[in-house]
């Protein structure tokens, strides 16, 4: 019995000691933001400058566009910085958020198997392109999970006048990371965000095939959560993030950030 | 598969380097799992055992309802503790949201009622045999729970390890309600399926295999201790 | 505490059962019975297999409610404990077991551990108290039982066939025990089909056939002059089977 009850006692001791109670640290703020910017390692980078600068610790949770929308508009999160410019502003004008503002651009690049069945490297637009594809009913990965990238997708599609469908067309459902594994491993088509691909360590052999045009311009905007809707939340600090990011310094941070020498990241702020 | 023999080397290096980011992940990862396993514990034993002695009208609902939640997908019961705890849900003053304290309720609530219907299942069986003789002793129904539990250690010691198991491998409720936050809310799965989702599928699976031989480690010395009870008591 | 040790002399309550009937799932397994057990004796509960022996122990018992009639205990419900065929004992070593029995009887802690042993030592186990009592033979399981029973002070003691598993050395020892009990004042009701070891023992005799109680008798005119057809067939030894239940 007293076994039993000394292992109980150390397994709560355990359980209990450290991070799980002590959670009254350095001031912090929650950021919702995209897994592109995650997985990128964009914020690896940027926020300890923004850390030593402000004494502000930002936590990231990582989700798909559509999710950091809902955790932003539940109060869940003091500050949210996602890829979907008209989304944004819809959110805005609901009155979920007081402010947005342009922070950097990325794009986006349509990557797929380097044998190329679609001649999609010939293509001279990417509505050109996705008509190849569509044409060759080659297969085609889609996230499938209302995210900003998939929502651009949708746009393109729309602009080559093609209503795309299976069995070609996969909607996967999943985040930007798992499409390009499941893409790699099906020989198909994706259209990825430059940031998420240069940092992907499995290409297997899936290869960049069409890259430039305007139209997969990618706006990342940084939103200011309306202190009305949710006074609880830390508006404060999320507004010294905010103004950070649009700063000389914040847009600095961004500029100097590469992968393998390749800068992922423009800032563009007014 | 160019990166399957490196998963080896990538994880016998953090391993053996003590990576204090690795060390971390590990620690908030045993931490939530076996918080969450004494908690449901110490509410599901007597639970279980209670549910075994009453009997009282939608009992038998209450044990087909438990029997289905053993098998409730994580992500369920990360969304139902997500919506509990979102600023706009009940609980969403007391700012647990995104905090280790949220990963141990919805681990509570996915385990609880494994522990509870496998529990009731054991003691039942057990009662079965005692309920004569520990009615001549003259113990109440409450006073046999004490003396039940003891008696089914043996077999309660798996029902905790399953219990434990489905904690330390589970990821889509701490995903939800964890938010997966850098040095904050990052256990082992959510690691795992970050770095999967980079392609470091090298780095996910070196980190799959050291939660492997944790959670191996805590089940041989869960063994150890019900073979030296085993040997003692017969 | 202080009467353990020292024979009981206060009056055993009566046990009256009026009418007392049992069925189970409509079946009727035990025909009305109306009784009455009183005074230190040692009652022999005798009968074929099936013959409803069990049944009335544990109905006077209290292990089992009658469908039909009265049962009761005149004056206050006496301290009271069983011992069955096949020992129940806890998944613990044999000293937990007699604790445990401590324990819900609500003695002290501090006192348990030393009236456990004295118990043990009464009953020829004191050098297997921490052995699992789940390894123990049948024989030394079988005592563990008596000195669990033993230390419940039991004014009335219920015996369930409890020797019937066992050899010649381990069913001296159980005889041993009921007489220990008796001399310190305990009443003993005790099932048997074995006709010696009721003669050694019987104080009076319930005999039963086919879950009717025949014949409630001092035990020398039961083994000389039984009343009943079915009584006089089985102290004969002929081959008694019970009739189904009625």
């Amino acid at each position: 019995m007293n076994k039993i009850a000394a292992t109980l006692a150390g397994i709560g001791l355990l359980g209990l000691s450290s991070p799980l109670l002590a959670q009254e640290e350095a001031p912090y703020i929650t950021l919702a933001s995209t897994t592109s910017t995650e997985n990128s390692g964009l914020f690896d980078a940027i926020l300890p400058q923004f850390t030593e600068a402000a004494g502000i610790e930002v936590r990231v949770v990582a989700v798909g566009t559509g999710q950091a929308f809902e955790l932003a508009r539940r109060g869940d999160a003091d500050a949210l910085l996602v890829h979907d410019t008209s989304g944004e502003e819809r959110f805005v004008a609901e009155g979920y958020g007081s402010e947005r503002a342009d922070v950097m651009y990325n794009d986006f690049v349509l990557i797929g198997p380097s044998a190329d069945p679609a001649d999609v490297a010939e293509a001279d637009s990417v509505t050109d392109a996705l008509t190849r594809i569509a044409e060759a009913e080659a297969p085609f990965a889609s996230r499938g999970d209302d995210s900003g990238t998939h929502r651009a997708e949708q746009r393109l599609w729309e602009a080559a006048e093609i209503t795309p469908a299976a069995p070609w067309y996969r909607e996967l459902g999943s985040g930007m990371g798992p499409t390009l594994n499941t893409a790699a491993g099906m020989d198909a088509y994706v259209m990825s965000d430059r940031a998420t691909w240069v940092a992907f360590a499995n290409p297997q052999d899936l290869t960049l095939l069409f890259e430039g045009d305007e139209r997969l311009f990618n706006q990342y905007g940084s939103v200011v959560i309306d202190a009305e809707r949710h006074p609880h939340l830390k508006h404060e600090l999320a507004a010294q993030w905010h103004a950070w990011l649009l700063s000389d310094e914040g847009q600095q941070a961004i500029a100097d950030f590469s992968v393998d020498g390749q800068q992922l990241f423009f800032p563009n702020a007014d | 598969m160019p990166t399957s023999d490196s998963a080896f080397i990538t994880a016998l290096n953090l391993v053996l380097g003590l990576d204090p980011a690795l060390l971390a992940i590990v620690t908030l990862s045993l931490q939530v799992s076996l918080l969450a396993v004494l908690i449901a514990t110490l509410i599901g034993l007597p639970l279980g055992a209670a549910l075994a002695l009453w009997r009282f009208p939608g009992r038998g609902l209450l044990i087909v309802v438990l029997n289905a939640l053993m098998g409730l997908p994580p992500v369920v019961a990360g969304l139902a503790v997500y919506l509990l705890l979102s600023r706009a849900g009940p609980l969403g003053q007391f700012g647990l949201l995104f905090t280790p304290g949220a990963m141990v309720i919805a681990q509570v609530l996915l385990i609880l009622p494994i522990i509870a219907a496998l529990t009731r299942q054991q003691v039942e069986e057990l009662h079965g045999e005692y309920a004569e003789q520990l009615t001549s002793l003259g113990l109440t129904r409450l006073r046999r729970i004490p003396t039940l539990l003891w008696d089914a250690r043996l077999g309660l010691i798996t029902v905790v390890l399953a219990g434990f198991g489905r904690a330390s491998a589970e990821v889509g409720a701490v995903m939800i309600v964890g938010g997966n936050i850098d040095g904050v809310t990052r256990v082992m799965t959510t690691a795992i399926v970050l770095e999967t989702s980079k392609g470091n599928l090298a780095l996910a699976l070196g980190l799959g295999l050291v939660l492997l031989v944790l959670v191996t480690l805590i089940n041989g010395a869960a063994h150890l201790l019900g073979e030296m009870a085993r040997r003692r008591l017969g | 505490m202080t009467t353990l040790n020292q024979p009981l002399t206060q009056a055993i309550p009566s046990l009256i059962l009026e009418e007392v009937s049992f069925r189970h799932r409509g079946q009727p397994l035990l025909a009305p019975v109306t009784l009455r057990l009183d005074g230190c004796h040692r009652t022999l509960v005798m009968g074929p297999n099936g013959a409803g022996k069990s049944l009335l122990m544990r109905l006077a018992h209290g292990l089992l409610a009658p469908s039909q009639g009265r049962l009761h205990w005149e004056g206050e419900t006496p301290r009271q404990a069983m011992v069955f065929q096949r020992p129940v004992l806890l998944r613990r070593s044999a000293l937990a077991n007699l604790t445990h029995a401590l324990a819900v009887k609500g003695t002290p802690r501090r006192l348990r551990k030393a009236l456990a042993r004295e118990a043990l030592e009464r009953f020829g186990l004191a050098a297997l108290e921490a052995r699992p009592a789940r390894v123990l033979s049948g024989g030394e399981q079988q005592r563990l039982a008596l000195a669990r029973a033993w230390l419940l002070e039991p004014r009335v003691l219920f015996l369930d066939e409890p020797t019937s598993a066992l050899d010649p050395a381990a069913i001296q020892a159980v005889e041993a025990a009921v007489d220990e009990f008796h001399r310190h004042g305990t009443r003993i009701v005790m099932s048997s089909h074995d006709l010696h070891q009721a003669r050694r023992l019987a104080d009076d005799v319930l005999f039963l056939c086919g879950g009717r109680l025949l014949e409630h008798t001092p035990a020398e005119r039961f083994f000389t002059a039984p009343t009943s057809t079915e009584g006089r067939a089985f102290i004969r030894g002929d081959l008694v089977v019970s009739p189904p239940p009625p």
